[in-house]
Parts: C-alpha cells; sequence; structure tokens
C-alpha cells in the first residue's frame, strides 16, 4: 500500500548503514574470542581462526577486576533509580493533568525548565553538595542526582500519557463519587500503562549507563559502577583489546537480553520520550 | 447518591481552584488532586537539581580549590574566560560539533525513519540491528570505537588505502570527523525512531489523494511526508543541539581533547578545569554558560512545539 515501486536507492542507503553498524560491532565480536596475539597478529577485519573464552572469563573473576561487583553496584543504582521516579512521578503527572491549581503549573513550567539543565553544567555544585551531605564515594550520592535528572522528561512523557485520557472517564468516577486517590489508582494508573513503561525504560537506561555523576562522586573499588569500570579498563589496560571488547559485551548483556525479549516495549519506550 | 455526586462539573472545577488540599481528604469535595500531589517530586527535584544550579551560579562569582572554603571574587572568573583563548576555540569546537551533528544526522535519521516506517518483514529485521547503537552506553560506544579506530591495532592500520598512516586521532581535522561520526553512529537510531513513528503516523488518505494526482515517490515525500514530520523535526533537532552541546564521554574517552586543545569543547574543558586543575570557581562559569545556552534553546522548543500550552495531546489533529 505504501509505495508500489521499490526504493532501490533508500534500499542501498539502509545497506551501507547497516554496514556502518555493523562492521565495529563484527569486530568487537570476534575480538572476544580470540587471545590478545591472535588479534595483533590477524587483524581486527579478519575471520577469527582459534577460539577462546578466557576473554570473558577473566574478566568476570573477580579478582582481577572486579565485574561482578561493578554489576551489582549498577544494578543497584538503576533499581533506586527506576524506584524513585516510579515513586514520585506518577503522582506529578497526575497533579499537573488534573489540578487546576496555579502552584502545580509552576512546578510543571520549573520541570519543563528542567530539560535544559544538563546535567555536565552543574556537575561542580553537585560535588559541592554531595561532599557536603557526606555522600561523596557512596551510591546514594549517585542515585540521588541520577533520578533527579530523569524526572523532566519522564514528568513529560507521563503527562502526555495522562492527558489522553478521556475526561469523560474522570466525569463518571466522580459521578460515582470517587476520590481523586481513587480515581488515580483505579482510572489514571492502568491507562497510562503505556507512558508508565516509557519511564521505567528512560530512567534504566539513564542509570545502567550514567558515566558523569560516577565519574566525579565515586571513587573506590567497592561504589564503581560498570562504566567506571569500563572507563578504568581503557586508561590501565588499554592494549588488551579483546579483553576490553568482551568488557563492553558484558556490560551491554543484560540491555541486550531485555532488547531480545521485550523488543517491542522498548523501541515503543524510547519512541515514547521523543514522539509525543 | 450523595449531594457531591449532583453537583454539575463546572463548579467542581471552580472548588478544584483552591487547591493545596491533601489527597487523602479530597474525596468529600471535589475529584481534583491538590497541588500537594506534586510536592513530594517537586522537592526532591528542586533539592537535586535546582539548588545546584542556583549553586553553580554562586561559584562562578567564587574561588574555590576544594579544600578550603569558596571566596567571593566577584566577576574575576569571568574576566579570566572572556581572555581565555582555550575557552573562546572551546565554545567555537562546540558550536561546530554541534552544527555538523545536527547537519549530518538530520536528513541520515529522517530517510532511516521514513524508510523503516514501511512494514515490509526484510525492514522489520534491519531496523532491530539499527538498533543496538541504542542499547549500549555512551561510555561503551567511545570504548568500542577508540579500540576500533586504535593508529596500531585497529581497522585504519589494516586498511591502510583508505585510512593513510592510520592515526585519525593526531591531526584535528580527522578528529573532529571521528567525534562527528561517533555521535553520529550512536545517535541516530534514536532519531531514526522518532522519525519511524511520526512517519507511520501521517494518515494514508494524504499518499491516496497524491497518487491519484499523479505524484511520485519522491513528491510524496517532500510534499507530505516531510511537513507531517514538522513536529518531530523539532523536537528531534533540539535533542541533537542541547545533546551535542553537552558532549562529554565521547571526548573524553575518543580524543582527551586532543590533539593538544584542538577538540576540547565547552563541557570537557569544564570537566578539566574544575577536576583536573581544581578551579572550581572557573569551572562554574563555564557551566553557567552551558545553562544559559540550553535553556535558551529549550525556551525555543517550548515556544515552538506549545508543549507547555498543550491540554491534550490530542488536541490540533
Amino acid at each position: 500500500m505504501i509505495k508500489r515501486r521499490p526504493n532501490y536507492l533508500a534500499g542501498f542507503g539502509s545497506l551501507v548503514w547497516l554496514f556502518l553498524v555493523g562492521l565495529p560491532l563484527y569486530v568487537m565480536l570476534t575480538a572476544t574470542f580470540q587471545s590478545r596475539s591472535d588479534y595483533a597478529e590477524n587483524g581486527p577485519l579478519a575471520l577469527p581462526d582459534s577460539f577462546t573464552l578466557d576473554n570473558y572469563l577473566k574478566n568476570l573473576d573477580n579478582t582481577e577486576s572486579g565485574f561482578g561487583q561493578y554489576f551489582l553496584n549498577t544494578l543497584i543504582v538503576t533499581v533506586c533509580v527506576v524506584g524513585i521516579v516510579l515513586l514520585l512521578v506518577p503522582p506529578l503527572s497526575y497533579a499537573i493533568v488534573r489540578s487546576r491549581s496555579r502552584l502545580t503549573n509552576t512546578v510543571f513550567r520549573l520541570f519543563l525548565l528542567g530539560l535544559a539543565i544538563p546535567s555536565q553544567a552543574v556537575i561542580v555544585p553537585m560535588f559541592y553538595v554531595i561532599s557536603q551531605a557526606g555522600l561523596y564515594d557512596n551510591l546514594v550520592g549517585v542515585i540521588l542526582p541520577t533520578a533527579a535528572f530523569a524526572m523532566p522528561v519522564c514528568a513529560l512523557v507521563l503527562t502526555g500519557a495522562m492527558r489522553d485520557i478521556t475526561p469523560d472517564l474522570y466525569e463518571a468516577m466522580t459521578v460515582d463519587g470517587a476520590s481523586s486517590r481513587r480515581i488515580f489508582f483505579r482510572l489514571v494508573l492502568p491507562l497510562s500503562r503505556g507512558g508508565l513503561s516509557t519511564i521505567v525504560v528512560f530512567s534504566a537506561l539513564q542509570a545502567w549507563n550514567g558515566f558523569l555523576f560516577p565519574l566525579v562522586l565515586t571513587q573506590s573499588a567497592e561504589t564503581k559502577v560498570i562504566t567506571m569500570g569500563l572507563y578504568d579498563f581503557q586508561t590501565e589496560h588499554g592494549v588488551d583489546t579483546p579483553g576490553l571488547f568482551a568488557a563492553v559485551v558484558l556490560s551491554m548483556l543484560p540491555i541486550l537480553l531485555v532488547y531480545l525479549f521485550a523488543r517491542r516495549a522498548l523501541v515503543q519506550g524510547l519512541m515514547g520520550v521523543g514522539g509525543k | 447518591m450523595t449531594t457531591t455526586s449532583l453537583t454539575p462539573p463546572a463548579t467542581q472545577r471552580r472548588r478544584a481552584a483552591s487547591g493545596g488540599r491533601p489527597p487523602g481528604r479530597s474525596g468529600t469535595g471535589t475529584s481534583r488532586p491538590g497541588s500537594a500531589w506534586a510536592a513530594p517530586a517537586a522537592v526532591f527535584f528542586a533539592l537535586f537539581a535546582l539548588v545546584p544550579l542556583v549553586l553553580v551560579a554562586a561559584l562562578s562569582l567564587s574561588s574555590w580549590d576544594g579544600l578550603s572554603g569558596p571566596e567571593f571574587v566577584g566577576l574575576g572568573n569571568w574576566k579570566k574566560l572572556l581572555d581565555d583563548p582555550v575557552m573562546l576555540k572551546s565554545l567555537w569546537l562546540s558550536v561546530l560539533l554541534t552544527v555538523l551533528g545536527v547537519a549530518i544526522q538530520t536528513p541520515l535519521s529522517i530517510l532511516l525513519g521514513v524508510w523503516a516506517a514501511g512494514h515490509q518483514r526484510n525492514r522489520a529485521v534491519l531496523s532491530a540491528i539499527y538498533f543496538v547503537p541504542l542499547l549500549l552506553s555512551a561510555t561503551a560506544v567511545s570504548v568500542l570505537w577508540r579500540a576500533v579506530l586504535d593508529p596500531n591495532f585497529g581497522v585504519p592500520a589494516q586498511v591502510s588505502w583508505l585510512f593513510g598512516d592510520g592515526n585519525l586521532f593526531g591531526v584535528q581535522s580527522s578528529a573532529i570527523g571521528v567525534l562527528v561520526f561517533v555521535s553520529a553512529w550512536q545517535f541516530t537510531p534514536l532519531h531514526t525512531l522518532i522519525y519511524q513513528g511520526a512517519a507511520r503516523a501521517v494518515p494514508q488518505v494524504l499518499y491516496q489523494a497524491a497518487r491519484i494526482d499523479g505524484a511520485g515517490t519522491v513528491r510524496q515525500f517532500f510534499h507530505i511526508t516531510l511537513p507531517q514530520l514538522r513536529n518531530s523535526i523539532i523536537t528531534s533537532m533540539i535533542l541533537m543541539v542541547v545533546g551535542g552541546l553537552t558532549t562529554f564521554e565521547t571526548v573524553l574517552i575518543l580524543t582527551q581533547g586532543g590533539p593538544g586543545t584542538d577538540t576540547t569543547i565547552s563541557a570537557f574543558y569544564m570537566y578539566q578545569k574544575a577536576f583536573k586543575s581544581y578551579d572550581y570557581g572557573t569551572a562554574s562559569a563555564i557551566g553557567v554558560l552551558l545553562v544559559l545556552v540550553a535553556t535558551v534553546i529549550s525556551l525555543i522548543m517550548v515556544r515552538l512545539s506549545g508543549y507547555g500550552k498543550m491540554r491534550s495531546t490530542m488536541e490540533g489533529l
């Protein structure tokens, strides 16, 4: 229905892009199964002629790089950030959509302004605040600002989703004598499931992939998250390319699993961030 | 039935306007949430985003080395910045990287997005691969490309007919090229996704009408698809601009701002000032500059897209 003639130019372009996307992924994956000397000898583009899992095992072995610990830390950060966002943003969006008070409107404008605050720009005062609060080199000190900076986009997305609920439904529930709390739990939350899954996806990715806050606000091995582990690996053992690639693959594995099993939710979620 | 249930909606709206009711008791008078529902999020956000924002402005007027307390120095940091050739260069580089990023990613992601919006099976499979860069953190992307483009062990060493001596990080022009390319590699999928969603939402009737009038694929693209994508183009371009101005990991991991200061963009310069030279005051001044630029862009975005005024996303359809 959409086009009768096949679009050769677009088809060719999409193949070029496929090559550009696929090339580094191919180099990375094949390298992880080769030893360091084989990789250096064969070059990145060669078909691998040997097979080893050493690069992965080396990374997973706690004594050498502590990836297990980093995973755990990242998981803690991600779960807490998503938890905070899910706890705070839905009531906020509900108030923004339904409340007629001027104060709520001002709050919404502040959050819109927050969209424009790049986290880099406030990293110095954040360092100051977190240090003063005694949370330096503590996962809590990473969780709180990460959650705060995920909130504007989440508020915007969820507000959009809640605005799509037709006023008739609210009226109907009001006529039945439902309180605003009941309306929230029985009407608003179930009907904004799409928006909710979007903000879960968005905040989880923000937390899992976060770099700047952990870089500036943590220091020791006990509080290291995966992105810090990768960065350290690169600065300290940059020459061990296969090992580094294995670390990259490991770092994206959880998200890749989610992608394989819940691709629709993930893609719809990301689409929701920009789409509304 | 209680008396409340018989109250006409208009009266309820007026009553709710008084606002400020705690959520629990609202059942007796009105079914609209008071502003108390917004309070926890607002307080949390204020503490961890707005307080630092005020502090960054204060710190930009102080001298602070991280050891003793901050000391007020007025506009000293700002004067220093104005005379700092690296600072001016970093602003220019930030703008250059951003403009190049928008210029490359916008047409690319529109074409890919419109293409992926088709429902053919092969497109779905290819799109699934396109989205893989989205799953990688900026850190992983940068680490990956740094190793792939390594002068000694990477692809350039093996394909010397294309890359010459292979040291892409040694010259300003190719170092900038790498940064622009890697950003495009990382972010084009996200923008493709935005356009794919938007292109699917274009009413098919428009295309049918155009075909009856004898318009070809190209004309359909320019006269129907592009105009219909207007809002998505605005959203996506603003995301690119704000993202481009604040690129950080890519520079830190791929080029460290080098060769020399040839790829030191403002966000990276600020990081260096703060956490390498411990000149937190000057770093804060750069931070204020970043906030100002990003705010102006965001205000334009709110104006253009009408986010603030919109009561429903279905309005205007």
